[in-house]
């Protein structure tokens, strides 16, 4: 019961706030509202049995990539009138609505049977053996895939690198 | 109304496929490329979530006693997202500074030199 009533609270504040993003027009408020949708995000994850997931998501895209996005709207410093005029929002939002309306009944159908038998319940039958904590999760990295780990930070190497290159104009 | 509080596997896929929409949405309608990277993110997050999702309920039930971490594939592959989404983040902010600098707007309809 009580995954049920957190998991309609996570979802309508993630859907809530995600459509936030969508229809703000002003970006500084799109970037809080990504924020919060990220935080209910992580609350999901929880609910999933993903802990470890779950603080990289409030760590890493709460934390510091929507610092990145904040710091670079407040350092553009957009005018009001740069952000484009004001469209009719009632009309937005309603599509928006729509939009959700149709995919979730669409998905729910497409759903039906693909479950048909009994669900197995990985994060009950495996809660004793950490399902989803640091220990396990970090072996799945470190024992399973420990090459593409390795090519991820020779990626993110490459992005810094390459941001730095982008941004700077002349070097 | 059992379907409904009862959460399944189904729920979370759900709300996985909408908040994709709503990020498709949001790339598609709007014209402030700050929130078309916004909306990236949010499915890329989407994307997370199923992955998440059919890690908890996988479609095939493996046996029970194997070894843990390989029902833990999927908790690898949203971390490997999650990587790659802070780097995008970061080269696509570096490229909106740059388009930025050159054409003083982030309009995304007037980044159209390479147009015929």
């Amino acid at each position: 019961m009580a995954e049920t009533i957190l998991f309609y609270l996570f979802a309508v504040g993630v859907l809530g706030a995600g459509a936030q993003v969508v229809l703000r027009r002003n970006p500084i408020h799109g970037a809080l509202a990504l924020v919060a949708s990220f935080f209910f995000l992580a609350g999901i994850y929880v609910l999933l049995s993903a802990h470890l997931i779950a603080i990289l998501q409030v760590m890493v895209y709460a934390g510091a990539v929507m610092v990145l996005f904040v710091f670079v709207i407040m350092l553009l410093n957009l005018k009001d009138e740069e952000l484009g005029q004001t469209r009719i929002t009632l009309w937005k939002g309603a599509g928006v609505l729509a939009i959700l309306g149709a995919v979730g009944v669409s998905a729910r159908a497409a759903l039906t049977t693909v479950y048909s038998g009994p669900v197995t319940d990985l994060a009950v039958r495996e809660a004793s053996r950490g399902f989803g904590g640091v220990k396990a999760v970090g072996r799945a990295l470190y024992l399973d895939s420990l090459l593409p780990f390795e090519v991820t930070s020779l990626l993110l190497l490459v992005a810094i690198v390459g941001a730095v290159v982008v941004a700077k104009g002349k070097i | 109304m059992d379907e409904l509080l009862h959460i399944g596997p189904q729920h979370y896929l759900i709300l996985a496929a909408m908040l994709f929409a709503l990020g498709a949405a949001g790339v598609v309608l709007r014209r402030n490329a700050l929130i078309v990277l916004m909306s990236i993110e949010l499915m890329l997050n989407a994307v997370n979530l199923t992955f998440l999702a059919f890690s908890r309920f996988p479609l095939a039930p493996p046996p029970p006693g194997g070894r843990i971490e390989d029902l833990l594939h999927g908790h690898a592959a949203v971390f490997f997202v999650i990587a790659v989404a802070a780097a995008e983040a970061a080269v696509g902010l570096a490229i909106v500074i740059a388009v930025f600098r050159s054409r003083v707007s982030i309009n995304v309809d007037e980044f159209d030199s390479l147009k015929l």
